[in-house]
């Protein structure tokens, strides 16, 4: 038959020589193999202890932003979810009242806003659509747990800490060391 | 017009319709349809004396007429040319027309606050849908935009004047609809504003119309206020029997609450008429009042047109899938987990319908 490419090989099917017949051979071969690998470096690392680093553009958990006041930058436009090919963000606005401009930078803000994490599928498309800088993919990743309810992220899972009254905690989630 | 009226031969972008005299070179291309009718911002057909102040409509007139064939030397306003027998109009098919376009755009977004994530007006602004088609992608305006404090019109309708593009739409539906017009522009050139004198209330029956036939977000329904964005909500025809008007209206709903009441719109953004050959402009008490799906009978899904964001939900031609597993399984699938028992979104108690104007922190931390 014409093969379509010269690449086609023919599979061989010869009868076993007497050193192969004897597998010890083949055993040591092995072994020598597997023993030469305690020599080396070794790939794994410890995982809680030490972390391998994240490449520049992962997208992990999301987090929503705060400006430098410490405001909420999210004004619930609701791009990030008609953007969101899972649908997995629902949120549900509200009017800031006077003397809570310290909280939320525009005259409208997120009152509710929620991700399901068992619906997202990290692609980033929230943050490319977001207007105001406000949700962005963060180099975390999404926990494990064993019930599903848990997996719905609302605002107090999702709000960077203030850097205004929690330096610390803000500094620690931006990854500043 | 007269019997026997001659009508006269137009070609706009090589397409030639016939229309009576009198009519002017927009509602011409208007018959026409599609790309060839001019975008308008100020122009309201239903409006009397509209037009004419925005100059999105500018069109070429490349010969005037048969009898005098040289074109005209400028572009002009399409809303407020009529039309002459023999006239070669070009609209998108002149490059001098698309270049003015994007001035213009430039133009009227040099005040605009492009507050789009806040507006209420987003997804179905007709600024918005000028700039994304017609506009350039920067701006070359450098300085401060002019900004002014909100204003309440009435507890019912919220002013923006920092969105106002100036197109006295609203200042013609409320003297023509109302006939008690307390609201006008007031000062002029830059400093010019749609205002009421010492901010006098607006009480007469039809004033929320002004909220339809704004172009922009600069009037807007103070009961939807926030509420939830255009394209979130579904758009539905329905009707009531109104003693003030006619009573065929448009829902805007989510789930089983009624968000924002408006008029039914045609394909040119303004009001449609209604089954009584009349405007269908709607009253106050069905726009404001009438939150309840009991106070209306739906009739179908309204048509959004495809290339809307509100289309998004596809609504109109939703089909939902037979539910096959309690025929195979011979009892309901187990709910491993209930979503509304968990989200804090859309919850029971906070009826988002039922409160007046936006909602605050204080109706959320219930």
């Amino acid at each position: 038959m014409q093969t379509l490419t010269n690449r086609a090989k023919l599979v061989e099917r010869k009868p076993l020589s007497f050193i192969e017949k004897a597998y010890l051979w083949n055993i040591l071969k092995g072994l020598i193999i597997t023993f030469s690998h305690i020599f080396k470096k070794k790939p794994t690392i410890q995982y809680p202890e030490v972390k391998r680093p994240f490449s520049p553009v992962f997208r992990g958990l999301h987090v929503l932003n705060r400006d430098e006041e410490g405001r909420e930058r999210c004004t619930a436009c609701g791009l990030c979810a008609v953007a969101c090919p899972a649908e997995a963000i629902t949120m549900e606005a509200a009017e800031r009242l006077p003397g809570e401009e310290h909280l939320y930078r525009e005259e409208k803000y997120a009152a509710r806003y929620e991700i399901n994490m068992l619906r997202c599928i990290f692609c980033g498309l929230c943050e490319e659509a977001c207007p105001k800088d406000a949700v962005y993919l963060s180099e975390t990743f999404a926990g494990a747990n064993f019930n599903r309810e848990s997996f719905v992220f609302g605002k107090e899972n999702l709000l960077i800490p203030n850097p205004k009254t929690d330096p610390e905690g803000y500094a620690k989630a931006k990854g500043i060391n | 017009m007269a019997e026997g009226t001659p009508l006269l031969k137009v070609t706009i972008d090589n397409i030639t319709v016939e229309v009576p005299a009198g009519t002017t070179i927009l509602n011409a291309a208007r018959k026409i349809g599609g790309d060839v009718a001019p975008p308008a911002m100020c122009y309201y057909s239903k409006l009397e004396g509209s037009g004419g102040k925005c100059r999105t409509c500018l069109v070429e007139v490349s010969k005037g007429s048969e009898k005098d064939p040289r074109p005209m030397p400028k572009l002009v306003a399409s809303c407020r040319t009529t039309v002459m027998d023999g006239m070669e109009v070009k609209n998108i098919t002149s490059s001098k027309v698309i270049d003015a376009r994007q001035g213009v755009v430039e133009f009227l977004l040099i005040n605009h606050p492009l507050d789009c994530p806040i507006c209420d007006q987003a997804g179905e602004c007709d600024l918005q849908d000028l700039s994304y088609e017609h506009g350039k992608e920067a701006s070359r305006y450098e300085f401060e935009k002019r900004t002014f404090h909100k204003i309440n019109l009435g507890d019912k309708i919220q002013l923006h004047m920092t969105r106002c593009i100036l197109c006295y739409r609203c200042v013609f539906a409320a003297e023509q609809l109302t006939q008690q017009r307390e609201h006008g522009v007031l000062d002029r050139g830059e400093h010019a504003e749609i205002a009421t004198y010492i901010e006098k209330n607006l009480q007469h029956d039809f004033i929320g119309n002004v909220i339809d036939v704004c172009p922009v977000g600069a009037l807007t329904d103070k009961t939807f206020r926030f509420k939830n964005r255009v394209w979130f909500t579904k758009p539905v025809d329905a009707h009531r029997n109104c003693t003030k008007c006619c009573g065929e209206v448009r829902l805007w709903m989510r789930g089983d609450e009624v968000f924002r009441v408006t008029a039914r719109r045609d394909e040119w953004g303004e009001v449609k008429e209604a089954s009584n050959g009349k405007t269908g402009w709607i009253c106050n008490e069905c726009r404001f009042d009438k939150k309840h799906v009991s106070d209306w009978v739906i009739e179908k899904p309204t048509h959004i047109n495809r290339h809307s964001v509100i289309s998004q939900g596809h609504y109109e031609k939703l089909q939902k899938p037979q539910e096959f597993l309690p025929d195979l399984m011979h009892r309901e699938p187990r709910l491993i987990m209930d979503i509304h028992n968990v989200s804090e979104v859309n919850r029971t108690n906070i009826d988002l319908s039922e409160i007046k104007g936006p909602a605050h922190s204080t109706d959320f931390n219930k």
